[in-house]
């Protein structure tokens, strides 16, 4: 077994995962390209396995297997962030979202708010306006 | 180059075909199903590899709850049936940056290992890595499981809007987009 072949496949997979997450606009979309990311990973610990002798016997694979779990626990938490997103702003694209907070009576704006380094995120930016983004869910597209 | 060797280069040209496909096509769903071909690849790859239980976690918990949800996703966010055409940024940066990563890390790769060969292990059978699990990794087993658990609540709240509303707001006028 050459183990140059999962491993070249396991970086052009992890490039091919960043290409999409700084590409895509789609927020559901990013969220398939950071699978496609820590699939490389798991490839790349799965032949670690087989190449590297270690103290402890198929440690990598062990890894793999927790870093599926955490995908999977990411998957949810990420899954339940977007839904909500859609539920607040009728569009998940994710280069619309401000990340200023902003009072509730200002009108939707269309690109992207003023950019302020708190970081409140779109939960923090929806809870003060639901009423205003949530009532015209058809005007996106 | 033996039998091992191809099999690896197929599920491998399989794998990364389908990933671009996934970061390139303007279908989201086929986005979705171009993820199932490229993870059940990466599966297959860890059979080859000897890794049997890693890759039938990733068949059931990949293919099978992943992308179910991802699927679901797509479709509670209504997206549109056929193409899209805004679902690109400009991607001169983006290209520059994962073709970086991905063509540097591989390069890295390919001289590190050159073209040598190493023996199969033994299998990685349910048996050998639960003992490895419940011997070894016990701890960071028992953590995961607490973080799961997190995980677990945290999208319960993040998806009930009167758990952490704030008050002034009722709960109906969340639900209204479908």
């Amino acid at each position: 077994m050459r183990p140059v072949i999962p491993y070249v496949t396991a970086a052009l997979l992890f490039g091919l995962g960043v290409y999409g997450v700084l590409r895509r606009r789609n927020a559901v979309l990013v969220l398939m390209a950071v699978e496609l990311m820590l699939n490389a990973v798991n490839l790349i610990l799965v032949t670690a396995d087989t190449t590297a002798k270690a103290v402890l016997p198929h440690g990598g694979q062990v890894f793999a297997l927790f870093v599926i779990v955490l995908a999977a626990a990411e998957i949810g938490v990420g899954l339940a962030i977007v839904l909500q997103l859609y539920r607040m702003r009728a569009s998940v694209t994710v280069d619309e979202i401000p990340l200023a907070e902003r009072p509730a009576d200002e009108p939707v704006p269309v690109a992207a708010g003023p950019i302020a380094p708190t970081g409140a995120g779109p939960i923090a930016a929806g809870r003060d306006g639901p009423h205003v983004f949530g009532a015209e869910p058809e005007g996106q597209r | 180059m033996t039998g091992v060797d191809v099999l690896l280069l197929a599920l491998g040209a399989v794998a990364v075909g389908s990933a671009a496909l996934v970061v390139a096509t303007r279908h989201l769903v086929r986005a979705g199903l171009y993820l199932v071909v490229c993870l059940g690849a990466v599966a297959g790859m860890y059979l080859v590899l000897a890794a049997e239980l890693v890759a039938w976690v990733q068949v059931l918990i990949y293919v099978g709850a992943v992308v179910v949800l991802l699927l679901f996703a797509v479709m509670l966010t209504r997206a549109p049936i056929g193409a899209s055409a805004d679902l690109d940024r400009p991607g001169w940066p983006a290209a520059l940056i994962g073709g970086g990563a991905g063509l540097g890390l591989a390069a890295l790769l390919v001289d590190a290992y050159r073209w040598t060969a190493v023996e199969l292990p033994e299998a990685g059978t349910a048996e050998r890595l639960g003992e490895q699990v419940f011997g070894n990794w016990v701890l960071p087993f028992e953590v995961l499981s607490v973080l799961l658990l997190s995980a677990l609540v945290g999208a319960i709240v993040l998806s009930r809007p009167d758990i952490g509303a704030t008050g002034d707001a009722t709960p109906g006028d969340r639900g209204r987009s479908r």
